[in-house]
């Protein structure tokens, strides 16, 4: 399991970098997304992961699950929750304020901008 | 329980809170509440800094938990000093917001306050997950604050600042979570005493959560290869917010100080003096790109949030000597570079605005109309932010220099601070020359803005606190030179959190 773990969060982490170095506004967000996904899932399990173990305290328990990730956690996703959106809004107003999705505001030009019509809107 | 302690994280909420309920048509009531919260908020942190000047750390402990298991806010020398330099600053913004600033949008108080709350917080709290909510906190008031008013540039500036910010985000939490994984714990003294006891597997990876916080902090404070997303934020958005964000970046250098004496500091065992070899010359490299930036500018804002990329540097500097005397250089430098950069900010507004389009672009402009009254303005300002005698500025880069002496890169650090001296003196005095001499006749000036005296309030007051540093050196050198000694001595903080109450 730890593996598989290690594996998301590496998957994930590598998107979200791919994909937030990007020049349009709407993969960067995406990568912010994935980058954010990635630092949850490593936050859950960053205290080794134990499975039908007690979080509190109990008479009969083997050992203990330490509940303090859950919460740490659940911050982490209502804050990223927040400036997701944030961030969604701030590129809708920059698409039209700038009258393109351009993280710099400007369109490429010349050949590297039939190039890129080519690829799609990513 | 202190509850001065929690007074400055409370005071902002509330007022914001009541802010967001009171309507919004009543402009000069948010007015007033705004800054009599702010005016509150400069006396209580003056009231815990004179409670903590005789070297008590006081601990609020939220909820009664007692550390490691639940957060406390530490209130230290330094705490308190940074709370009162943010809330001197705060209340010479926002005044100078009450101009108009304010007008331009919705919410403009409500976002200073949690602004405030946020810095408050960052600078209070013991545990390093709470560092990152309120790290959170202010920056989400920054990104409202920094695009209040809207506008294209602004807009992009803003978009940059965000993206940036939030990948920084991520990566104080990959830090957190792996110190956390390996130590167990996120109180700052209790990582302090658990790093110092970090058996040898585990140190590598200690170490390199440790410099991923580097990292972090290096971002808010703009240090070197991190310091991209600073210019075109603080050129762009409205005076007030770049004033009170001249704050911002001394937030970074507050928590490197602070990390990286206490949990990485001298006595923490395998990691010790972690960022030594890193911090220094960063430092000092981004001392030398600022003032380049600021030469190289071709704007008057550009070059005022160069200036303060500049200042982060020489400020770092000054930390990076890892030395009492260094440290204590360097909290005596922090209030004069700070207010010395939001006057800048402005008056760089004032007279942007009186030079009708040509804004603050640096050619040859129209004859200002009080171009008197600007220009003594900016010659004191100028002075200041370029560290010349009399003002503090220069007292500040001598004794950094001073503690610089029995260091083993003086040549670098003395050469440095010295030739970044003179390039930042080179390119004030252009730009004051171009503002108010080389004045062009046929440049059109579109029914400028009449200066009124009331808008030069906040900038003279920035400047009479900038002469009571210098006139009270003394005194105020030997409460840097205390919270100099403290900080460096992490056993009391830990004393103190860990052991409350307890004989010291």
């Amino acid at each position: 399991m730890e593996a598989l773990i290690a594996l998301i969060v590496g998957v994930l982490t590598a998107c979200g970098v791919y994909l937030a170095l990007r020049a349009r506004t709407f993969p960067v967000v995406m990568g912010l997304t994935f980058l954010s996904y990635a630092v949850n899932v490593f936050l859950f399990a960053m205290s080794h992961l134990t499975i039908g173990q007690p979080p509190v305290i109990t008479a009969d328990a083997a050992g203990y699950a330490d509940p303090l990730p859950q919460a740490l956690v659940l911050t982490a996703i209502v804050i990223s929750f927040g400036m997701t959106a944030f961030v969604i809004v701030l590129a809708l107003k920059a698409y039209a304020e700038l009258g393109n999705d351009h993280v710099d505001g400007k369109e490429e030009t010349g050949v590297r901008r039939q190039a890129s019509g080519h690829r799609g809107p990513l | 329980m202190n509850l001065l302690v929690i007074a400055p994280v409370l005071l902002p909420l509330l007022a914001g809170i009541l802010l967001l309920l009171l309507p919004q048509s009543r402009l000069s009531l948010h007015r007033t509440l705004s800054v009599v919260a702010v005016a509150a908020q400069i006396g209580l942190t003056l009231a815990l800094m004179a409670t903590v000047s005789d070297g008590r750390i006081l601990i609020y402990a939220l909820g009664n938990w007692p550390a490691p298991f639940g957060i406390v806010l530490v209130a230290d020398r330094l705490a308190a000093w940074m709370l009162v330099i943010t809330a001197l600053l705060a209340l010479f913004a926002l005044l100078y917001a009450l101009r108009g600033d304010d007008r331009t949008g919705r919410y403009f108080h409500v976002l200073f306050q949690l602004q405030l709350l946020g810095l408050n917080g960052a600078f209070l709290t013991g545990d390093l997950f709470n560092l990152f909510v309120f790290f959170e906190i202010l920056l989400l008031a920054s990104y409202g604050l920094l695009l209040h008013g809207g506008g294209r540039r602004r807009t992009r500036a803003g978009l940059h600042f965000v993206v940036v910010n939030l990948a920084g985000s991520t990566l104080f939490l990959f830090a957190v979570g792996t110190l956390y994984g390996v130590l167990g714990t996120l109180n700052m003294a209790d990582l302090a005493i658990k790093v110092a006891a970090a058996p040898p597997e585990n140190v590598p990876l200690v170490r390199a959560a440790g410099l991923l916080l580097f990292g972090v902090f290096a971002l808010k404070a703009a240090l070197l290869p991190f310091y991209l997303w600073l210019p075109a934020a603080y050129a762009y958005t409205s005076a007030s917010v770049a004033a009170l964000f001249a704050i911002m970046t001394k937030v970074g250098a507050y928590s490197i100080l602070r990390v990286y004496t206490l949990i990485f500091g001298p006595e923490a065992g395998p990691a010790t003096n972690l960022i030594e070899l890193w911090l220094l010359p960063l430092a000092l490299a981004t001392l030398m790109v600022g003032m380049i930036g600021a030469v190289a500018s071709t704007h008057l804002r550009q070059q005022a949030a160069y200036l303060v990329v500049a200042s982060v540097g020489s400020l770092l500097t000054a930390f990076g000597l890892n030395s009492s005397a260094g440290v204590a250089a360097g909290l005596y430098y922090l209030p004069h570079t700070t207010f010395a950069a939001a006057a800048l900010f402005l008056l760089a507004d004032l007279i942007s605005r009186q030079r009708g389009v040509m804004s603050d672009r640096l050619d040859p402009g129209p004859d200002l109309p009080d171009s008197r009254l600007l220009g003594a303005l900016f010659f004191i300002t100028a002075i200041a932010v370029a560290g010349l005698p009399p003002l503090a500025g220069f007292l500040g880069k001598f004794l950094m220099l001073r503690a610089a002496l029995d260091h083993a890169l003086l040549p670098w650090v003395m050469g440095t601070v010295l030739i970044a001296a003179l390039l930042g003196l080179i390119a004030l005095a252009r730009t004051g020359s171009l503002l108010f001499y080389r004045v062009n006749p046929e440049a059109e000036t579109e029914a400028p803005w009449p200066t009124i005296w009331a808008e030069t309030t906040p900038i003279i007051g920035l400047l009479l606190l900038l002469l009571g540093l210098t006139v009270g050196a003394g005194p105020v050198f030997d409460q840097s030179r205390m919270i100099a000694d403290q900080v460096l001595q992490p056993q009391l903080y830990i004393q103190a959190v860990m052991n409350p109450g307890g004989t010291p």
